[in-house]
């Protein structure tokens, strides 16, 4: 038994221990024992995944534990990462838990709600680590059980969160059929089902089975990681599960479907043609512009942040595109560097997004709403959640010094320089990526100006924003830990060029893409470099210097009232909304957007000249799904509706039908 | 401290302080095209010293974000002004602050901006603020396009090795590529730096206003850190363009000699461009704000056309 | 032709930032102080500038007898700018409420509202007038 193997054991263990701490354990311990055991088996989860990324594997097959397939572990590097990824993220959010779940013993600190948390974790943490076929989808199925579970704990407090766990328990489960069959076909084909023997055979299959087996999966994790199209339940789901198990699947389960289609696509199949690459990348390129539009007229916070989700994951489909890309027209430094990016960004994702839905949670725990058009005011009543929401908004926005502009400054530079050797279509797509990521990652900074600035700034806009109080330390510790790790991230992104490396050599891409001499970050094959750490300096440093030298130079500073151009007093009614800040790119995107708006005008009953009342409504349905899912479900609910015909309760027809089944396969057996 | 140091200090020192004489050039040239006297060009100059000694007043119900703001959106207009090839290539930060970095900074100090706008709870705070951000959002495909055009010919996205490139071969920059790219910019330049047609700079209509009106709150120093940075920020930008696409006189060594001579040039330069700037701003129009988006989709598309005729060159 | 800069605008160093309140004048002197920053009077080549905050303001410049309606958007307008500050009451109206003294409508002079620094006096005050009051503010 190595490192991992000991590390990877005992996650498992001190998930199972959690578990039934919170099934035994009265409510006034629940939540500390499940979170203090979600943070261990999390930190164990990490160390093995740290283990695998610094190059220590690990393989175990254990025939027993499953009937005919058994179970096949095997941890490699690109395991490794999403191991060190989903214990962080447990870590955190098992922290924040304890402050967030509390001692009522109801809703999310119910019994059951608390023992799934750490099964949850368990399932996530098993997944990366599956090797086999039977194994992979064991693990999937129970990351989406548990799931589902957690997103329903609160299914007593609104009809909102019963439709969301309908959305979710249907397209997780078609997700898994798709997965299903592209793996079982896969498996089939090549004659094995541990995914060692699929790899030593896939260069033998036929381009239809590998194409067939490339689409199927793809489907089924691109529908995981909320990618549009397939993004529906995303949103709901997001929204309506707790704040902690938000922040679970959002930041951790989501990069999962990411882990799948890279172990499928470029692990298993090896690569393949540049059409499926222009196909990931053209999901990925519609992920991110439509999240993010759908994202800056958002005006709940979680919803705002589940569709940033859709967006994130779309430039990293992105940067998996250009890298499979690259690699098939031969130029794997390019690749390299567009693997890095998008490995890059499921980290820094996983980390300013962690950080911000328990920061929506802080919000909602504080002030029961997450409506950011009655929200405001928080800056001077949650100081500490505000500065440690602005951290992760400013990763979330990609602006530097955060840590998301370093991925996004990797990904730009992977589309931005192997153009001469790439032929038209190279030629045409590079530009029109870097136009996709740079319209999303200014109407990302649009977004998260909004959600800053109108959900905590200013005057409190209703009764339950201006009694918040501060959140109890526990949360605060959670989000001050991913606010760390952001910090961390975006200061030294160098500290992943290790792991990178050993990642791109695995997917036999160029290896190293990522080097720097501690402070410059370079990349392989391309001559432009940064250094986040003197970009961050810079701008602190600079800022500060301003502040003090003008503070201690200039007159003392006086609160005065707001300019209310004489008249007044302003009042929080006038203040520019989360609706209102967002109407112009509404506006201007109103082709994409389509929006729903009326007008009732209530005339006085004198005459049809005075107006008594208007009433404005307006309304942002998410058109993909009203176009596209809409049909689906109604055709599906008329064959229900006409297939009831056929069941009327007469045991006289269903004789009738078994008679007719019986000769029907009678004569079909006498014709053969 | 190297030379390079010494260098870009000095570039940053020269920047912040031609900074509001180039505002004051502007408004000079617009006064004597409209038939007016006009200020002298040190009057932006007396006003910042008189506003850094007046009293600073915050709205009552701001907090952090908008006492904080000028600071950082200082901090990035130095950062930039320290790190840009203004009169050397060979500047310290030159490995580290990329033309990507750049467009980063400049958005990150629009944000911080609008997020005080936001802060004091005005309507008009918050209007600017959208606005601001609307654009913003709009431009930034052009600016990362136009930096593709330019990166594409060098292989870099770093402001000294794309520089440099354009001074030791010239025949690079006179390239149709090149010229759709710098008119792609210069628009982007416009809206970025906020001058007409798409913000007016001079209006007291608060409904029209878009920069201005998310400054509306600020007095004294915080006031003058304001204007100062907006004022380095056309200085940047109206720098950048010229650099980038008439990179002569710019010092590819250390030489005090060579960099003296690149300021005296880099001043021509931002003259030349603060000129047609005031001539141009005296015959337009500003655009009705849904009109903008028109605007910047023509320099998308400029951009775009520059990154395909690069590539179709190379 | 040199002015006699007025003791109390020593501080603002040659630039004067104008708020304009109109407190119930009947348009008169508004005209004539648009003629002031108009091409042929052109206050700010004397370092004079209109702006459109009283945030951004050092002086406020006001017309007309103080209404009762615009005494407090006056005395709020006065409070909302920046120390050091400074207001100049422009026409005669501004000063001794003119012809409207006594109206039932009618407050009383700028001076009862806000405390007066320097007075245009004229009904309306010529252009030439009202820039040279702001030239004794800037000093140039």
């Amino acid at each position: 038994m190595n490192r991992v193997a000991v590390a990877l054991c005992a996650a498992l263990a001190l998930a199972g221990l959690g578990a039934s701490a919170g099934l035994v354990l009265p409510a006034r311990w629940r939540s500390a024992a499940v979170g203090a055991a979600t943070v261990a088996a999390g930190v164990a989860g990490a160390v093995a995944g740290a283990a695998a990324v610094s190059g220590t594997g690990w393989q175990v097959r254990v025939a027993g534990l499953l009937p005919l397939a058994g179970v096949t572990l095997a941890v490699d590097a690109l395991a490794g990462w999403f191991l060190l990824l989903v214990g962080g993220v447990a870590a955190v959010v098992g922290v924040y838990t304890v402050g967030y779940t509390g001692r009522t013993g109801r809703g999310p600190a119910a019994r059951g709600a608390l023992a799934l948390l750490p099964l949850f974790v368990a399932a996530m943490l098993l997944v990366p680590v599956a090797g086999s076929v039977s194994t992979f989808l064991l693990a999937w199925e129970l990351m989406a059980v548990t799931s589902l579970l957690l997103v329903l704990s609160e299914h007593r407090h609104s009809p909102a969160v019963r439709t969301a766990g309908l959305w979710y328990a249907a397209m997780t489960q078609a997700g898994f059929v798709v997965i299903l069959l592209g793996l079982a076909w896969l498996a089939a084909a090549v004659g094995g089902e541990s995914f060692a023997a699929v790899r030593a055979g896939a260069a033998e299959l036929s381009p239809l089975v590998s194409s067939g087996v490339f689409l199927l999966c793809m489907a089924g994790f691109a529908s995981k990681a909320g990618a549009v199209p397939l993004h529906p339940w995303l949103p709901r789901a997001h929204a309506e599960a707790p704040s902690h198990v938000s922040a679970l699947m959002s930041a951790a389960m989501v990069k999962l479907g990411v882990y799948g289609i890279v172990r499928v696509a470029f692990d298993l199949l090896g690569g393949g043609p540049r059409w499926w690459w222009l196909l990931l990348g053209a999901v990925g390129a519609v992920s991110a512009l439509y999240g993010i539009l759908q994202a800056a007229v958002a005006t709940d916070l979680k919803r705002l942040l589940a569709f940033s989700t859709s967006e994130n994951i779309g430039l990293i489909l992105l940067g998996l595109a250009a890298a499979g890309l690259l690699a098939a027209a031969g130029q794997l430094a390019g690749a390299g560097a567009a693997l890095a990016a998008a490995f890059l960004h499921t980290a820094n994702h996983a980390g300013f997004k962690a950080l911000l839905f328990c920061g929506a949670g802080s919000v909602l725990h504080a002030t029961g709403t997450r409506d950011l058009d009655q929200l405001g005011g928080l800056s001077r009543r949650m100081p500490v959640t505000t500065g440690l929401v602005t951290v992760g908004a400013l990763g979330a926005a990609a602006l530097p010094p955060g840590n998301g502009f370093v991925s996004e400054w990797l990904l730009l530079q992977a589309l931005l320089h192997q153009v001469p050797a790439g032929g038209t279509v190279l030629t045409i797509a590079a530009p029109v990526a870097v136009a996709v990521v740079a319209l999303t990652a200014g109407v990302g900074v649009a977004t998260f100006v909004k959600a800053l600035g109108t959900g905590f700034l200013a005057r409190p806009r209703s009764a339950a924003a201006a009694a918040a109080i501060e959140s109890p330390p526990t949360m605060l510790a959670g989000m001050g830990l991913a606010a760390a790790v952001c910090t961390g991230l975006a200061v030294v992104p160098t500290v992943a060029a290790p792991a990178l490396d050993r990642i791109a050599t695995g997917l036999r891409v160029e290896s190293a893409p990522l080097h720097g001499s501690g402070i410059d970050l370079r990349l392989a094959g391309i001559a432009s470099s940064i250094s986040p750490l003197w970009i961050a300096v810079g701008v602190v440093g600079i800022a500060v210097g301003f502040a003090a030298v003008a503070r201690a130079a200039g007159r003392p500073r006086r609160r005065a009232r707001a300019w209310d151009c004489g008249d007044g007093p302003l009042t929080a009614r006038m203040e520019y909304t989360a609706t209102s800040f967002a109407e112009p790119l509404q506006r201007v995107f109103e082709d994409v957007l389509a929006p729903e708006q009326d007008v009732d005008v209530t005339h006085s009953a004198e005459s049809a000249y005075l107006v008594r009342a208007v009433e404005y409504r307006r309304r942002l349905p998410d058109r993909v799904e009203s176009r596209l899912y809409r049909p689906v479900i109604v055709a599906a609910d008329a064959v229900g509706r006409a297939a009831c015909r056929l069941a009327t309760g007469s045991v006289h027809r269903y004789l009738a039908y078994m008679l007719t089944a019986l000769v029907a396969v009678l004569v079909a057996g006498v014709l053969r | 401290m190297s030379a390079a140091w010494i260098m870009a200090v000095a570039q940053a020192v020269l920047v912040a302080a031609v900074a509001p004489l180039l505002v004051g050039f502007t408004r000079a040239v617009r006064a004597r095209l409209e038939g007016r006297a006009g200020g002298r060009l040190v009057q932006p100059w007396r006003d910042l010293g008189k506003q850094l000694r007046k009293e600073p007043l915050i709205p009552a119900d701001a907090g952090m974000f908008f006492t904080a703001a000028p600071a950082v959106l200082m901090a990035t207009s130095v950062l930039v002004a320290t790190a840009a090839p203004y009169l050397s290539t060979r500047g310290p930060l030159s490995a580290g602050v990329d033309l990507i970095v750049v467009v980063g900074l400049l958005l990150l100090g629009t944000a911080a901006l609008a997020l005080a706008g936001l802060d004091t709870g005005t309507a008009f705070g918050g209007m600017g603020a959208s606005r601001e951000m609307t654009i913003a959002a709009l431009v930034e495909p052009t600016l990362l396009l136009s930096v593709f055009a330019l990166s594409t010919r060098v292989g870099s996205t770093n402001l000294g090795a794309i520089v440099a490139a354009g001074v030791s071969d010239q025949a690079r920059i006179l390239t149709p590529a090149s010229a759709l790219a710098a008119a792609a910019l210069a628009i982007a330049t416009l809206a970025e730096a906020g001058r007409l047609p798409v913000d007016n700079p001079a209006t007291h209509l608060e409904l029209t206003m878009v920069h201005e009106a998310m400054v509306l709150e600020y007095s004294g120093r915080d006031l003058a850190l304001v204007e100062w940075a907006s004022a380095m920020r056309l200085t940047i930008l109206l720098g950048l363009l010229a650099n980038l696409f008439v990179p002569w006189g710019v010092a590819t060594s250390l030489h005090p000699g060579s960099v003296a001579l690149a300021a005296v040039v880099f001043l021509g330069k931002l003259g030349v461009l603060g000129g047609l700037l005031a001539v141009g701003e005296v015959f337009a129009a500003k655009l009705r704000l849904f009109r903008v988006p028109e605007l910047l989709a023509g320099s998308f598309v400029l951009g775009l056309l520059a990154v395909i005729t690069s590539a179709v060159l190379a | 032709m040199p002015v006699e800069p007025l003791p109390a605008a020593a501080g603002l160093g040659g630039s004067v930032q104008v708020r304009h309140v109109d407190a119930g004048s009947c348009n008169g002197c508004e005209i004539e102080l648009g003629q002031a920053f108009s091409p042929v009077y052109d206050a700010e080549r004397h370092g004079v500038r209109l702006v459109a905050s009283p945030r951004h303001a050092d002086v406020l410049t006001v017309t007309g007898p103080v209404t009762v309606n615009m005494a407090g958007p006056l005395r709020k307008t006065y409070e909302a700018m920046p120390e050091p500050r400074l207001v100049v009451a422009v026409g005669d109206c501004a000063r001794d409420c003119g012809m409207f003294a006594g109206g039932y409508g009618v407050h009383g002079p700028v001076a009862t509202v806000v405390p007066v620094d320097l007075q245009v006096p004229g009904c309306p005050p010529e252009p030439a007038a009202i820039v040279s009051a702001l030239r004794r503010l800037s000093g140039r």
